[in-house]
């Protein structure tokens, strides 16, 4: 069995409307732990621990936990990222449906080592059953002196508010989802300064994917050191994955980092369905590489990720087989994105719109040399120059597929002259 | 501390804090912008100013990263000259770039950004729909086909304005500029400022032009046509014609404007120093008899549109004068007329403002004409008379100085610094103070006024009782002071309010480039410009006191107040 089951250890075996199923099943003993218990350094176990957020960039969490802790300002908050709308992604949903106190106790945690004040959980407003029991949880953990004023009767004040996206992607983008928070138009801001020092309402912010909240307790239950021990070097601990596509057995599965895709697909998703041929995978979600079969060897691990430049880290795996086209597939992504896009920074704003007409170009056969040749540049412009997460991956599908499926591109060149 | 870091291999050493795009400057090297404005917030919306910088994945943007120790930064490789490239060429693609058919053309930033980057081809298809113009107002038409989204003039009507009438709408590619829900500028309460036409980088933002209306006018034999010049433009024009900024050209400007065909070139300064006499004189009214205080002033067109709209409650504070633009217009049209023997019906006024809101002033219903005989016919900008001269191929620097016109030509150094901020205030309280304490001043400047100070304050000895007065400029700084007059706290009893940064000298319709340091020039000037007069008080213009003697009677009198005052309506917002 590859599957080994931290984060998801409480699916199906609670029920997620009763905090005392969360406590009886070892639930906020961590926090207490945390807090009045042996006094343990969080800090120095997360940094141990070697965290890095479950949201798909991968940063390492201690420095952004540091980094607020040092920070002197009366209020601060922590953000938990529950918006989660990159396409082929749909393990923090559930999570939070299925062990919602995990993560409203890793939000806890965070706090108190950070000295935080203020909690946002920002679901997507499609979640709707998400959005219900996280806030049936937050009502409950308040009940239960989780949340409040001096939480298990120490000196120590937090509360949670839940904030809901109105279905816009780039809500998802740290900045964009401040804004949101703060009433405005979702678009990103100018970087630095960071949100641990200008985040929301101008105050010192962390900001979290709701997976990485739900490893905290996790970290504080078992010690750093020992989680540190699961996976790989550079990728401690176990990951959610979503496995959609043309799989037998879609869904969300947790493994420890450094297993190969091609055995999560084979033994968790059960294989290509009607015994066809996997043609491509992509990674991460619309934003993410796709990848030709001939790599399915490589290891789910962050390092291994990096070179693709792209949130591939978020444990989206979208199996493709045989019957499709790769035009097909880079259509969808880039006109999401382009209809996502903010509009803020010009790269972002006026490319998605050449880049899907360049490849229409393609899928009507009409394409030059000198298209193909506009398509790679653009597409690697928009990737290193755009303001945001958003244009600087959007493009991660083309790059990729120019590299492993250049063959698809030049079939459907009009002539080869130049 | 200083820091140490490399461009283009080159050592250099710069203070900390210091960005990319200020430290390659400070080197020679100017990097390409196209958002970035000085005086602005940095948006880094346009990733034109895209730089190297070793050991980074990505490009960054120079405008918006600071300078650390031992950074190696490269300005031009390929990569970046590609991206620079790529970018505009798709901010091309999506723009009415009808280059000869702007106004903006030869002044245009994407226009030469493009020059610059040697752009001779655009890969990318031409993506612009339509979108109908604004030209609803008479002051500025808002053409969206050319808007490249760069933000800036959000940035001055929301941070420096505090008026908020425009927003980016929509997103992605069907981002709009505009004010919300699409509606007109005239429909959201717009002042016409124009500080957004002085920012904006490209066409997409302009004021009305109205040059063929003057040339028309200057060759109907049916008209006389003369024109008013203000204040500021004695030390702007020569800046649009390629001068240095501050450049004081006051006698070109009369010789310019006589080539161009006006029977007479008048000074707006005259009606300045009639304006001090008026305003001054209703102040002290007001002081005395227990009047409405605290008294503002009331020349600014865009802090009276700002007050009509959203502080109706205070325009009983505002001062019933006439701004000097408008009392030159009903005089030339009344005192001049009979005086010249002319038929009124025939004069045509020109005025020469460095204000795009005046052109909306000029058309008020207040100011006491049929809309058929304006006091002031036609408003230009500064930027407009400069259009005029270059279409007439006047050699601005050859031309011999000339003298403004009698009987509006005699004016004081008080007048002429009513073209920046705390000028108004300063030449007020010059006049106030001596009529008051009937005394000499012992010194004439009031330094507290001066300044770029958002808002100034000063204390006034006024027969025995001190008198506090503010000065403020920008319309977020004039909303300050509205609030406090709007909830009875306001310590002052006099308020001189301008609307545009710096005042007059930095308008929204003077020369494009308009920064702080230009700004700072022109109000330099200005001051040179005071000292250097005969007469610095407005009261002691003789022509002033003539016109009282021979058409006026005195200061408020039944004819003063037809022809030189007026009063404000609120204006309902939606």
């Amino acid at each position: 069995m590859i599957e080994k089951k931290i984060i998801s250890k409480r699916f199906d075996k609670i029920d997620p409307y009763s905090i005392a199923d969360y406590i009886a099943t070892g639930g906020y003993k961590p926090l207490i732990k945390a807090m009045t218990g042996e006094r343990i350094d969080i800090l120095s176990e997360v940094e141990k621990s070697r965290l890095r957020g479950r949201g798909g960039a991968g940063f390492p969490v201690a420095i952004k936990m540091m980094a607020l802790a040092k920070e002197a300002a009366s209020v601060k908050y922590i953000v938990c990222n529950a918006d989660e709308g990159e396409p082929g992604n749909f393990k923090d949903r559930a999570i939070m449906e299925k062990d919602p106190h995990s993560i409203l106790e890793g939000m806890i945690i965070t706090a108190y080592a950070t000295r935080a004040t203020k909690g946002y959980i920002y679901i997507r407003c499609e979640y709707d059953k998400s959005i219900e029991i996280m806030r049936h949880a937050v009502d409950e953990a308040r009940k239960n002196h989780f949340l409040g004023l001096k939480i298990d009767k120490i000196d120590f004040d937090f509360d949670i508010e839940i904030r809901l996206g109105a279905g816009s992607y780039v809500c998802g983008e740290e900045f964009a989802l401040l804004e949101s928070i703060e009433g405005k138009t979702g678009r990103t801001r100018v970087k630095p300064p960071f949100p641990t020092s200008v985040g929301l309402f101008g105050k010192p912010t962390e900001i979290n994917n709701v997976e990485t909240f739900a490893n905290i307790p996790v970290i504080v239950d078992m010690g750093g050191d020992e989680f540190a021990k699961i996976g790989t070097k550079s990728s401690t601990g176990t990951k959610l994955l979503s496995l959609s596509g043309n799989v037998n057995n879609k869904g969300v599965y947790e493994i420890p980092f450094g297993i190969p895709i091609k055995t999560v697909i084979d033994e968790l998703g059960g294989g290509v369905p009607d015994s066809r041929a996997l043609k491509m995978v992509q990674l991460g979600g619309a934003c993410g590489p796709i990848i030709p079969r001939y790599l399915l060897d490589m290891i789910i691990d962050f390092d291994r990720f990096d070179e693709f430049e792209s949130k591939t880290g978020s444990g989206a795996i979208i199996v493709m087989d045989d019957r499709w086209d790769i035009f097909d597939i880079l259509l969808r992504n880039v006109d999401f994105f382009k209809h996502e896009s903010c509009g803020k920074c010009a790269p972002c704003r006026e490319g998605h719109n050449q880049l899907a007409r360049l490849l229409r170009k393609f899928t009507d056969r009409k394409a030059t040399v000198k298209d193909l040749i506009s398509i790679e540049s653009l597409a690697r412009v928009m990737h290193q120059t755009s303001l945001c997460g958003l244009g600087q991956t959007s493009p991660t599908s083309i790059i990729s597929t120019l590299r492993y499926f250049r063959e698809d591109y030049i079939d459907r060149l009009e002539s080869l002259e130049v | 501390m200083m820091v140490n870091l490399k461009i283009n291999n080159i050592d250099v050493t710069v203070p900390e804090n210091t960005t990319i795009l200020d430290a390659a400057k400070a080197n020679n090297i100017a990097i390409p912008t196209l958002c970035y404005y000085p005086d602005l917030r940095i948006n880094s919306d346009c990733r034109i100013c895209s730089v190297e910088i070793v050991g980074k994945k990505g490009l960054s943007t120079s405008c918006s990263t600071l300078v650390t120790e031992g950074m190696q930064v490269k300005t031009h490789t390929p990569r970046v000259i590609n991206a620079r490239k790529t970018i505009t060429e798709l901010l091309l693609a999506n723009h009415d770039a009808d280059c000869t058919a702007c106004a903006k053309n030869m002044n245009c930033e994407l226009q030469k950004l493009a020059n610059v980057l040697g752009i001779d081809e655009n890969r990318f298809a031409r993506v612009l729909e339509v979108r109908p113009i604004d030209d609803h107002n008479p002051s500025l038409i808002r053409n969206s086909n050319r808007c490249i989204k760069c933000g800036r003039c959000i940035d001055v009507c929301r941070n420096i304005q505090g008026v908020n009438v425009l927003e980016a709408m929509n997103r992605g590619h069907d981002i709009l500029i505009s004010p919300p829900f699409g509606k007109y500028l005239s429909d959201e309460f717009c002042t016409f400022c124009g500080q957004c036409s002085s920012v904006c980088p490209v066409g997409a933002i302009i004021e009305k032009d109205e040059t063929a209306t003057v040339w028309n006018a200057l060759h109907d034999p049916q008209k006389h046509v003369i024109v008013q010049v203000a204040p500021a433009i004695r030390v702007s024009l020569g800046e649009e014609l390629g001068q240095k900024p501050g450049t004081i050209v006051t006698g070109k400007l009369v010789a310019a404007l006589k080539l161009l065909g006006f029977t007479k070139v008048f000074d707006t300064d005259f009606t300045a120093d009639l304006t001090i006499i008026e305003e001054g004189s209703e102040l002290i009214k007001r002081i005395t008899t227990g009047g409405v205080l605290p008294m503002t002033t009331s020349c600014c067109p865009g802090w009276i549109n700002f007050a009509e709209t959203y502080y109706p409650e205070i325009l009983d504070h505002i001062s019933s004068c006439k701004s000097p633009q408008q009392m030159f217009g009903a005089l030339a049209k009344t005192y001049y007329a009979q005086k010249e023997n002319i038929d009124p019906a025939s004069i045509f006024v020109v005025s020469i403002m460095p204000c795009t809101a005046k052109k909306y002033e000029a058309k008020r219903s207040e100011m006491g004409s049929t809309e058929n005989n304006l006091d002031v016919d036609v408003v230009l900008t500064t930027r407009e008379a400069g259009k005029m001269l270059r279409q007439m191929g006047v050699e601005f620097e050859n031309l011999s100085e000339m003298e403004f016109d009698k009987p509006f030509g005699t004016t004081t150094g008080a007048a002429a610094i009513f073209g920046t901020t705390g000028g108004v205030m300063e030449a007020a309280l010059r006049t106030v103070y001596e009529i008051v304490n009937k005394k000499p001043l012992a010194v004439l400047d009031f330094v507290e006024v001066r300044g770029m100070k958002g808002i100034k304050e000063a204390s006034v000895d006024l027969g025995g009782k001190t008198v506090k007065v503010a000065v403020a400029h920008t319309l977020a700084n004039a909303k300050i002071i509205a609030e406090q007059i709007k909830n009875h706290e306001s310590p002052y009893a006099f308020i001189e309010v301008m609307c545009c940064p710096g005042g007059c000298i930095g308008g929204g319709g003077q020369p494009y480039g308009t920064i702080s340091k230009t700004r700072t020039d022109r109000l330099a000037s200005l001051y040179a410009v005071d000292v250097a007069m005969p007469l610095r008080k407005s009261h002691e213009n003789p022509d002033i006191n003539k016109l009282y003697s021979d058409f006026l009677g005195s200061p408020l009198a039944k004819l003063s107040h037809e022809l030189l005052h007026t009063k404000y309506q609120p204006k309902r917002r939606h």
